[in-house]
């Protein structure tokens, strides 16, 4: 009869293990397969996440929105300079995740060098939940993501979503494609060191005068958290230079260009507008550009990364690490995987040409 | 908290874990603060109403009941010493004092939500008065809050109060249990009215915790997020772009937004009781049903005998009964007959009675015109039911066999639903000319075309949101047809462990992933809190 009861107990409760272990994991991979995979189209949503599966021992990190991923190219600076470097960004991203970006990085490596892109002080509040999910979902859990998070909400969203990201996707039950399938345990890499790479060219034309504003001031929430940036970099004794890409759109107003430089000055921090920068590093808006100004090509990425270069090298005097093992063998490899990638785009890109004129 | 929130099932889940965990003759005081807490948090100002209404509640009960005990005692001693007349003298003098007692309860809990519901629709009517004799004067809008629940509180109070009164049941003594009984949570917001002598012994007994029990519970709670994210919130979307263009949707449009209001009310209302009713259960307490499978009703009366059954037989009780024998009316019974003949003298008091009820019900789902109208729209129809039904019965008499035909079943059933919905338009659209027009248009604009040429899909529903909507209708008539068998839920529970498993799992599944709920969707209250 104890034995009896014992056996019962037992199999209720290898049951009770069997039904939870059951809901555990087809929620689990319910939410996997629900969560939005950004490996074609559009892809920035993949960006954060890219970061962790490298190897922690940067010379230079970049941080900031599609001025920094789509600008500078890391493997150019590896190759020419010998500085191993990576872009944190992903698109509009606010300035409060960008410093909890450089929150986090910090705490898996102390660089010598943070470029961080100034853009994005135009913002004060919250501006868009799919762009914040694109930032934050990539984000490992940790009281950064937290932060951040708590951060960037804007009013119709809950934490709890964050949490459990299905709750927030599972209206895309109906909505499933094959990449939602094909990525649902492992992501393919759509960046270079956190560049995003575009070969093919559109010509600024008829780039808009920024409208007139009323106010011109930064407000009060960007500029805490670029204060909050300065001290954390000063603390960790980390140099931070300040740049402003050299994007024709979103206008850059003279007034944003003077509080800047003031910033700069008051906190001693290196500042670059590389919009004043366009003819020293040889940029041509008709063949540097692949949207009509608002980003560059691989061709003016690597123009401006070479000013950058010799900018880190000469001015502040960073040494290259070329040789060094094994780092080299690691560049080796991404180096391979980015000029095949430049080859398979160009000829996309000479295809597509060709179609257009035949 | 809206109950679709997250944090309103975070404070079911904690009061549930603690309702289990804490001593059990503490388990009703965690009641108490759980529902004060939830009160406080829906609106911190609205807790001096709710308190206002329970303390005169109980403390006018007690002095009814404590008059009682003295008649009671008084004639227990004096029996034989007093004659009958005497006796019912004594009687009908002490009541005096009941009853003047009970108006004054009336009267505060009454004139609370008289004034707080009902100021701004005098006012408007008294402006609109004002304008037709060419006066431009204005009587100025006032600001008051109506606190979430009050007309179900003080429905709920006053029933109690009057059952006292009546000598059904004494006054509870305890003031606590007795704001348990006003302010218990799941309830408060929409109901059920729920009655002292039904709800109180469950409310105020220990209860142990058995996993069936909560289990069951838990399960009625999803069967109702079931109803209304996937069904009533997902409706909803069509159902406001209608009602916000009634210029551009019209004829079958307007007929299109009649069905689906009525599919949105029925899942929204009947959803948001299966999760009081379920979380009441997950505590072991038995909640008074409020539906009975309403769409099933072959005709009006049946309709409101299973359609927010606790609103209909407090209205029954407290009004049509206490107004149908009162002096006035028996006395206006007597006028009738004498001066209308027998037949017509007859039915006036009932008409009569009827005539205030309805009015009454109307007000009280709203302070506007509409709902009025729609009370009445549903005591007329009522009344020419009772007056056609010599010919329902001579048309039985000459077909015997169509009471049973199931093709004639269907028809009652789709003539009630059809009756109820065009009712329904005074509700949905707020508005009582625009809803005469809109019923209107449905016959006189011949655009019935819109209703498979695509067009509906223009009203912020896609395919698929119509696929899961009929789909999920489909569901609710497969539940309410077993239903006629017993409990579903009884029914599931004597299946094999995979089968139950697959049907409530994939019932939390189907609420997961088909819920309207999240970024995108407008956290939708349910209709019933605005009453």
């Amino acid at each position: 009869m104890v034995e009896e009861k014992k056996e019962n107990r037992s199999r209720k409760g290898l049951t009770f293990c069997l039904v939870v272990i059951i809901i555990l994991v087809s929620l689990y991979m319910l939410q996997r397969l629900l969560m939005p995979k950004y490996m074609t189209g559009i892809v920035e949503g993949a960006m954060i996440a890219e970061y962790y599966e490298e190897e922690h021992d940067h010379d230079v990190v970049f941080i900031g929105d599609c001025e920094v991923y789509e600008n500078f190219t890391p493997a150019l600076l590896w190759e020419e300079y010998g500085i191993n470097s990576y872009i944190r960004g992903s698109a509009q991203q606010l300035i409060w995740q960008s410093y909890y970006l450089l929150e986090e990085t910090l705490k898996y490596e102390t660089p010598d060098v943070i470029i961080f892109n100034i853009l994005s002080m135009k913002y004060n509040v919250p501006q868009n939940e799919a762009y914040n999910r694109m930032t934050l979902d990539g984000m490992k859990w940790s009281k950064s993501k937290i932060d951040s998070i708590n951060a960037s909400m804007m009013s119709d969203e809950k934490f709890l979503d964050y949490v459990f990201p299905i709750l927030r996707y599972h209206t895309r039950i109906t909505e499933l494609e094959r990449d939602d399938f094909k990525y649902i345990f492992h992501k393919d890499k759509v960046t270079f060191n956190g560049y995003y790479m575009r070969v093919d060219e559109k010509p600024a034309e008829n780039v808009p005068k920024g409208r007139p504003l009323a106010d011109y001031s930064f407000g009060e929430t960007a500029y805490e958290y670029l204060d909050k940036m300065t001290a954390l970099c000063k603390e960790k004794g980390v140099q931070l230079v300040l740049i402003k890409a050299p994007s024709l759109y979103p206008y850059w107003y003279d007034q944003w260009e003077v509080q800047m430089e003031e910033y700069a000055k008051a906190n001693d921090l290196v500042y670059i507008n590389f919009l004043e920068l366009i003819e020293e590093c040889g940029l041509d808006f008709t063949t540097d550009t692949y949207d009509g100004g608002l980003h560059l090509n691989l061709s003016g990425a690597q123009k401006t990364t070479k000013w950058l270069g010799e900018y880190l090298t000469k001015e502040l005097g960073m040494q290259s690490r070329r040789g060094e093992e094994p780092l080299e063998t690691v560049w080796e490899q991404k180096l391979a995987d980015y000029y095949t990638e430049i080859d398979r785009q160009t000829k996309e890109w000479q295809e597509k040409q060709n179609g257009g004129e035949k | 908290m809206l109950f679709t929130s997250y944090e309103f099932l975070f404070f079911v889940l904690v009061t549930c874990v603690l309702y289990y965990v804490v001593p059990k003759k503490w388990q009703w005081m965690l009641l108490l603060l759980a529902s004060y807490v939830f009160y406080f948090l829906a609106g911190a100002s609205y807790l001096p109403y709710i308190f206002v209404t329970t303390v005169s509640t109980y403390l006018i009960a007690r002095k009814i009941t404590s008059l009682q005990t003295v008649v009671d005692a008084y004639i227990k001693e004096h029996k034989k010493e007093l004659s009958r007349e005497e006796r019912k003298e004594y009687k009908a003098k002490e009541k005096k004092k009941q009853w003047k007692l009970l108006l004054l309860c009336l009267f505060i809990n009454i004139g609370i939500l008289a004034v707080l519901k009902y100021t701004n629709f005098v006012i408007s009517n008294v402006n609109s008065v004002l304008t037709v004799f060419g006066s431009t004067a204005r009587v100025k809008f006032v600001d008051f809050v109506l606190p979430m629940g009050i007309s179900f509180y003080t429905f709920q109070s006053m029933g109690y109060l009057i059952d006292v009164y009546r000598g059904k049941y004494e006054a509870e003594k305890n003031f606590f249990r007795f704001a348990l009984f006003v302010s218990f949570f799941p309830q408060l917001v929409q109901g059920p009215i729920s009655r002292f002598d039904h709800l109180a012994q469950s409310l105020y007994e220990e209860h142990k915790y058995n996993a069936t029990t909560v289990a069951s519970g838990l399960q009625r709670v999803l069967w109702g997020y079931f109803k209304k994210m996937v069904i009533a919130d997902r409706m909803l979307v069509a159902v406001n772009t209608l009602i916000q263009s009634p210029e551009e949707y019209y004829g079958a449009y307007a007929f299109a937004g009649m069905l689906f209001y009525a599919l949105e009310l029925y899942a929204d209302f009947t959803g948001g009781i299966d999760i009081t009713i379920g979380i009441a259960e997950t505590l072991g307490i038995k909640v008074t049903e409020n539906f009975h499978r309403p769409y099933f009703s072959k005709n009006i009366k049946e309709y409101w005998n299973r359609w927010h059954i606790t609103m209909g037989s407090w209205f029954t009780d407290y009004i049509f009964y206490p107004i149908s024998v009162c002096q006035p009316m028996l006395k206006f019974s007597r006028f009738s007959r004498k001066h209308f003949g027998e037949i017509i003298g007859k039915r006036m008091p009932v008409y009569l009675s009827s005539f205030v009820v309805w009015f009454t019900t109307g007000i009280w789902h709203g302070a506007s015109w509409n709902f009025i109208v729609w009370g009445l729209g549903n005591f007329v129809v009522i009344m020419i039911s009772q007056e056609l039904e010599p010919l329902y019965r001579k048309f039985h008499k000459a077909f015997p066999k169509a009471d049973g035909a199931f093709g004639f079943k269907v028809f009652r059933v789709v003539r009630t639903i059809l009756l109820m919905s065009s009712l329904r338009m005074f509700d949905c659209y707020r508005d009582v000319p625009l809803t005469f027009k809109m019923f209107g248009s449905i016959f006189t604009t011949w655009n019935w075309n819109v209703l498979w040429n695509g067009q509906l899909l223009e009203l912020g529903l896609e395919m698929k949101d119509y696929v899961i909507l009929f789909l999920g209708m489909l569901l609710l008539i497969i539940v309410s047809l077993v239903q006629r068998s017993g409990s579903v839920r009884v029914k599931i529970r004597s299946k094999a462990l995979p089968v139950r498993f697959a049907v409530w799992y994939g019932l939390f599944l189907v609420v997961l992933l088909f819920g309207a709920y999240g970024v995108g969707y407008d956290a939708s209250q349910f209709i019933y809190n605005q009453f």
